[in-house]
C-alpha cells in the first residue's frame, strides 16, 4: 500500500479514451481503497466476534425455559422479561449486590490509601533499598493464586474470619496495595518534577509536596489504580469461592455458580443475572476507559 | 559510578566521602531518607502482614504432610489442635519424581507452558494487527474499537458463562459446525477440544488489552518518523518493521511480560469453564486449587507446595527475562 502516487496525466487504466481524467494525488495518511476496503472488513469480523458471545448471553436470557439455550431459535416467538423479574425477586441478587460492592470497596479504598505516598517516594526518592523494594513489588504481583491460599485459609480461620467480608478484603488488599504502588508510581513518574522542586523552593517539606502539590495533580491517576483495584476485586473467583460460605455472603463470580449444581441448571437464570451484573460494570468501564488507557501509558503533564 | 540526583530534594547521591562507621551510616541514612522511608511504610506494613507471613506460613507448611484432616478445626463446639508433621522435602520430592509424577506434575506443567506461549501469540499477533487496523484514518474508527474493547469491558466470570452456553454439546457453535457439515467436537469433554476451547476463549478475553497497550503505543510514535522513512521510500512493511516495531519496545517488553504472568496465573477462565470435571486441561494454578481445595481430603501441603513451585518459575522466569531486556538495550545503545 505504497502511497508515493505520482499525479498521473495519463487517463487512468480501463477508463474510455477521450476522458481525461486525472487522478487526485493520495494524501499521506490515506489508504487506496483496496486498503480501507480490507480493514473494514477484517475490524468488521473482529467486532462480530467481540460482541457474539455476549450478545447471545443476552438473547439466551430473554428465554424463559432452562434448556432454551439447546433450542435457540425458539427463544425468538416467546421473548420474555420474567428471568429478570424472578432474579430480582427471588433469588438473592441483592445480598450478592451488597458483598460485592462491600468487599470491592474496601479492596479499591485500602488499596489507594495504603499505595498512594509509597507511590510516590518510589517514585521521586532514590533512598538505600530502592531497588528491592521494587522487586518486591513486581513479584508480588505475579504470585499464583495456590501461593497464599492455603495459608490464608489456616490464617483467616484461626481468626474466625473465613464467611467474613473484612477476610476476604484483607487477602484482596495482598494483590491490590502492591498493584496500586506500581501503578501510581508510573502515574506521579508522569508530573513534571519541576512542579516539585519548586514546591521545595518554596519551602514546603517532601510530605507537604506530596499532599498540596502533587495529589491533586494526580487526581486521574488515583481514579486509576481506583477502577483497577474495583475491578480486580469485583471479577476475583478463586479466593471467593473458597473463602465465602453462606449463599448471602456471596459475591457476584460466586453466586453466579451457584445457579448451575449438580441437581438443576437454571441457565435462563443464569444468563439473566449475568446479564445485570455486566451492565452497569460495562458502562462504568467505558466511563473511565479514557482515562485507564493514557493512565497506563501515557499520562499528561498539564497544570 | 553514576551520580543520581534526587529530584524531590536536589541532593545528589553516590560521590560521597569515605565510609562513615556502621551506626554513623544508619544515623546518616536515616536522616536523609526518612521521609522516603515513612512514606513507604504503610505499604512495607501492609505486605509484611499480609504477603509474608502467609508466605513464610505456606513455605512451612509445604514441609509437613497437612490434610484437611489433620489440621486444626473446630467442628461445632470443638477445638481439635494439628496434629501434622514435619516430613521435610518429601513432598517436592514426590511431586517431582515421585510415582506418576508425570501424571501430576509434568504433563501439566507441559501444557501450562504451551497455554501460556499459545495465549501470549496470539494475544500479541491479534492485538497487533487490530491496533495497526485502528491507527489508521478510518471511518468509524471509534466505534470499532469501542466494540472490539468489549471483551475486557464485561467481567470474565460472565462472559466465560456466555462461552459456556455457546460450547455446550447442543450449542450454538456445534449447531452451525453441524450445518456446514463440519464435525462437531465435545468442547468440554474431550482433552484435546477442551484444551482448544480454553486457548480459544482466553485469546478472546485477552486481546483488548493487548490491543489498546499497543494502540496507546503506535500513537505516541512521532508522525514525523513515518514521515522521514516515507521520504526515504521506505514500503509499508519497511515502516512497520523499522519505524513502528522499535518504537513498541518498551510498551511490547511490558505487555509481553505482563501476559505472560496473567497467563501463566489464569485461573477463572478454566475454572470457571470445566470446574472439576477436566482433570487433563487444567494448569498448574488450577491443579493446585484442586489438590487443596477441590477434593476430599483435601492436600494443604501438597497444594501450598504446587504454589511455591509455580512463585519460583514466575520468578526465575521475570529475572531472566528483565535481564535479557536489560542486556538488549545496552546492545542497542552501544
Amino acid at each position: 500500500m505504497s502511497t508515493t502516487t505520482v499525479t498521473n496525466p495519463a487517463p487512468a487504466d480501463g477508463a474510455p479514451a477521450g476522458t481525461t481524467r486525472t487522478r487526485r494525488p493520495r494524501r499521506r495518511g490515506e489508504n487506496s481503497l483496496a486498503v480501507t476496503l480490507t480493514s473494514h472488513g477484517v475490524l468488521t469480523v473482529a467486532s462480530l466476534i467481540a460482541l457474539f458471545p455476549i450478545a447471545w448471553l443476552v438473547y439466551l436470557s430473554l428465554g424463559p425455559d432452562k434448556d432454551d439455550y439447546l433450542h435457540p431459535e425458539d427463544i425468538l416467538g416467546k421473548m420474555t422479561l420474567d428471568n429478570y423479574t424472578f432474579v430480582l425477586q427471588h433469588t438473592p441478587f441483592f445480598d450478592w449486590l451488597k458483598s460485592t460492592l462491600v468487599v470491592s470497596l474496601g479492596t479499591t479504598a485500602i488499596g489507594v490509601l495504603v499505595a498512594a505516598t509509597t507511590g510516590y517516594a518510589v517514585s521521586r526518592m532514590r533512598f538505600p533499598g530502592y531497588r528491592k523494594f521494587m522487586w518486591v513489588l513486581l513479584v508480588t504481583q505475579m504470585f499464583p493464586v495456590a501461593v497464599l491460599m492455603v495459608p490464608m485459609y489456616e490464617i483467616l480461620g484461626e481468626l474466625q474470619l473465613i464467611d467474613n467480608y473484612f477476610g476476604l478484603i484483607l487477602v484482596y488488599c495482598s494483590t491490590a496495595v502492591p498493584y496500586c504502588a506500581w501503578l501510581l508510581k508510573g502515574y506521579f513518574d508522569t508530573i513534571p518534577f519541576e512542579i516539585d522542586e519548586a514546591g521545595r523552593v518554596d519551602g514546603l517539606s517532601p510530605f507537604g509536596t506530596f499532599f498540596r502539590l502533587i495529589l491533586p495533580l494526580a487526581k486521574p491517576g488515583l481514579a486509576v489504580a481506583a477502577f483497577y483495584s474495583f475491578i480486580t476485586a469485583f471479577g476475583e473467583v478463586a479466593f471467593a469461592s473458597t473463602f465465602m460460605l453462606s449463599d448471602t455472603k456471596y459475591t457476584f463470580a460466586v453466586g453466579l455458580q451457584s445457579f448451575v449444581s449438580e441437581h438443576d441448571a437454571q441457565r435462563n437464570l443464569m444468563a439473566a443475572t449475568a446479564v445485570l451484573v455486566a451492565i452497569p460494570v460495562s458502562a462504568f468501564f467505558y466511563l473511565v476507559q479514557k482515562n485507564l488507557v493514557t493512565g497506563l501509558t501515557a499520562g499528561g503533564t498539564k497544570g | 559510578m553514576t551520580v543520581v540526583i534526587d529530584r524531590a530534594t536536589g541532593k545528589r547521591r553516590g560521590d560521597r566521602a569515605p565510609r562513615p562507621g556502621p551506626l554513623q551510616r544508619l544515623k546518616h541514612a536515616y536522616q536523609k531518607y526518612w521521609y522516603a522511608y515513612a512514606m513507604t511504610a504503610p505499604v512495607v506494613v501492609v505486605l509484611g502482614v499480609l504477603v509474608l507471613y502467609p508466605l513464610v506460613r505456606g513455605v512451612y507448611l509445604t514441609f509437613t504432610d497437612a490434610t484437611s484432616l489433620n489440621s486444626a478445626r473446630t467442628i461445632g463446639a470443638n477445638h481439635i489442635d494439628a496434629t501434622y508433621e514435619f516430613i521435610g522435602l518429601d513432598n517436592y520430592a514426590d511431586i517431582l519424581w515421585g510415582p506418576t509424577a508425570y501424571d501430576r506434575f509434568w504433563s501439566h506443567f507441559i501444557w501450562t507452558i504451551v497455554w501460556t506461549a499459545l495465549c501470549v501469540l496470539l494475544h500479541y499477533a491479534i492485538g497487533l494487527g487490530l491496533a495497526l487496523l485502528l491507527n489508521q484514518k478510518l471511518r468509524g474508527r471509534t466505534l470499532y474499537r469501542l466494540i472490539l474493547v468489549l471483551p475486557w469491558a464485561v467481567p470474565t466470570f460472565v462472559t466465560v458463562f456466555g462461552w459456556r452456553f455457546m460450547l455446550a454439546d447442543a450449542g450454538v457453535i456445534n449447531s452451525v459446525l453441524d450445518a456446514v457439515h463440519l464435525p462437531s467436537p465435545l468442547w468440554l469433554e474431550d482433552t484435546f477440544w477442551q484444551r482448544f476451547a480454553a486457548i480459544m476463549v482466553n485469546t478472546w478475553c485477552g486481546v483488548p488489552f493487548m490491543m489498546v497497550s499497543l494502540l496507546g503505543g503506535l500513537q505516541s510514535i512521532d508522525g514525523v518518523l513515518y514521515e522521514a522513512a516515507e521520504m526515504d521510500g521506505a514500503s509499508a512493511w519497511q515502516r512497520f518493521r523499522h519505524v513502528a516495531l522499535p518504537g513498541l519496545r518498551s510498551v511490547s517488553s511490558t505487555v509481553v511480560l505482563l501476559g505472560i504472568i496473567w497467563t501463566f496465573n489464569q485461573f477463572a477462565i478454566i475454572f470457571l469453564l470445566f470446574g472439576n470435571t477436566a482433570p487433563d486441561a487444567q494448569i498448574l494454578v488450577t491443579w493446585a486449587y484442586q489438590l487443596g481445595f477441590g477434593q476430599q481430603p483435601r492436600d494443604y501441603a501438597q497444594s501450598a507446595a504446587y504454589g511455591v513451585l509455580l512463585l519460583s518459575i514466575l520468578i526465575v522466569f521475570t529475572s531472566v527475562y528483565r535481564r535479557w531486556l536489560a542486556r538488549d538495550e545496552q546492545q542497542l545503545a552501544s
